[in-house]
């Protein structure tokens, strides 16, 4: 706490001065980044209460296991490290324009403001990413029908359960398309094409499947997909008006407006709106990925 | 009034700005070395699921509690040193620290709402009294009257 002397018995309160010692926008800013604060909050906390009422949830470090260009390698929280070290680094970058607006620095205000944008561009590229894995990656599932079949995850599928054990496996690949056995076998023999595998009959095909490699879980609990999609879309959307925030900042640095005016409290109140990004960042990166 | 000609009757005591980066740098390092301890506390957990995780309840629920403490000290970081709250007068941090009390009634109100559920889930309690049809609980290993 830095706070310069003030003088004692300053009488906040007696009119002719803000109270809070702040100017209206940023005041206003804080009270809108707290009712924002409060809508994440119940965001989160439904999605947690509906965790505890279930038996049974996702395991984090198995789901997020995987890292551009690196395969099937099991990797696991890996690329949300590098998301959240991402938003901490644009975060300071932030800051740091905020100071050199403070000295009236406009290359220095640039200078950040430019680096906090490829921050947050970084980061909606890492997520983007992140998603279409998600979306697109299949995983084999016991089904309700007893057979097995892919699904990848979605607001409304979640391939994610417990795995089920060898011999229901071994019981459920009997009732198994030869669709889904196909995809079972090339799942870990990188040798096999569809071409090889099209004309051997279903127990050649299940006599190929190595249960060592080929995993099969049950379904998941379906609001998973809904929560996480949902929540971190909510925040993907705030960095992505953040990034056009600090944008429209940056335009306003470069043709001086706030060297005309005086001064570069426009920075301080978007730096808010972007740190506030980063805020609900630790919390989603806590409620989904690490507990 | 201000140094940066903020309007005069906004702001009486002018925010002092002299501090070097020096403080910046050293939250980065903080804030990046808390989140490696998390990581490091989520992959200690990763080993547990596929093994015994009933038989370690307590000690994840543990390590789950202390990676949500460090989470609100990363919280309390940014909020006090990178959105300069801790510099403001304390005015402006009670008007905004105050109401976000109201997360201590919602957390533990909708927690509590949802263990609840699990538990009428699990024992049955739910059911009505007249019902004659007797359903099985899906998982009741432990939690047998």
């Amino acid at each position: 706490m830095s706070t310069p002397a003030i003088p004692t018995n300053t009488k906040w309160w007696n009119g002719g001065r803000s109270p809070f010692n702040a100017s209206y926008g940023k005041v206003m800013m804080w009270y809108f980044l707290m009712s924002d604060a409060f809508t994440f909050g119940a965001f989160l906390i439904s999605y947690a209460t509906l965790r505890f009422s279930l038996n049974g949830w996702v395991d984090a470090n198995h789901v997020f296991n995987a890292f551009p260009f690196f395969g099937h390698q099991d990797l696991p929280l890996a690329f949300v490290s590098l998301m959240t070290f991402i938003l901490i680094a644009s975060s300071v970058t932030m800051v740091l324009a905020v100071h050199e607006g403070h000295k009236m620095n406009r290359k220095g205000v640039e200078k950040y403001m430019i680096l906090t944008i490829i921050g947050g561009l970084a980061f909606l590229a890492c997520q983007a990413w992140e998603w279409t894995h998600l979306l697109t990656g299949e995983h084999f599932v016991l089904n309700a029908d007893g057979a097995i079949g892919a699904l990848n995850t979605t607001v409304s599928h979640n391939p994610w359960g417990h795995f089920v054990d060898h011999d229901a496996v071994v019981k459920a690949m009997q009732v198994t398309s030869p669709e889904v056995l196909r995809d079972m076998v090339m799942e870990h023999d990188h040798s096999a094409t569809l071409a090889s595998l099209e004309h051997l009959s279903k127990a050649e095909l299940i006599s190929k499947i190595d249960l060592n490699a080929v995993h099969v879980a049950h379904v998941g609990p379906p609001s998973f997909g809904s929560y996480f999609f949902g929540i971190t879309g909510f925040h993907g959307f705030h960095v992505f008006s953040g990034v056009a925030i600090n944008g429209i900042m940056l335009a306003k640095t470069r043709l001086g407006h706030f060297d005309q005016r005086g001064h570069y409290e426009m920075i301080e109140k978007a730096g808010l709106y972007w740190h506030f990004v980063d805020l609900v960042w630790v919390f989603v990166f806590l409620c989904f990925y690490l507990i | 009034m201000s140094e940066h000609g903020v309007s005069s009757t906004e702001i009486s005591v002018p925010h002092e700005h002299g501090a070097g980066t020096g403080r910046i740098w050293k939250i980065f390092r903080l804030l990046s070395f808390i989140t490696l301890v998390e990581l490091a506390l989520g992959f200690g957990l990763a080993k547990q699921w596929y093994g015994e995780p009933e038989s370690h309840h307590t000690a994840i629920l543990i390590v789950k509690g202390f990676m949500c403490i460090l989470s609100l000290a990363k919280a309390f970081y940014i909020v006090s040193v990178f959105m300069h709250l801790g510099d403001e007068i304390r005015n402006l941090i009670m008007t905004i620290v105050v109401p976000l009390c109201l997360f201590i009634w919602f957390i533990a109100a909708f927690l509590w709402d949802g263990n609840s559920w699990l538990n009428l889930k699990n024992t049955n309690a739910g059911s009505r009294p007249a019902q004659t049809e007797q359903h099985q609980p899906a998982i009741e290993k432990d939690k047998k009257p």
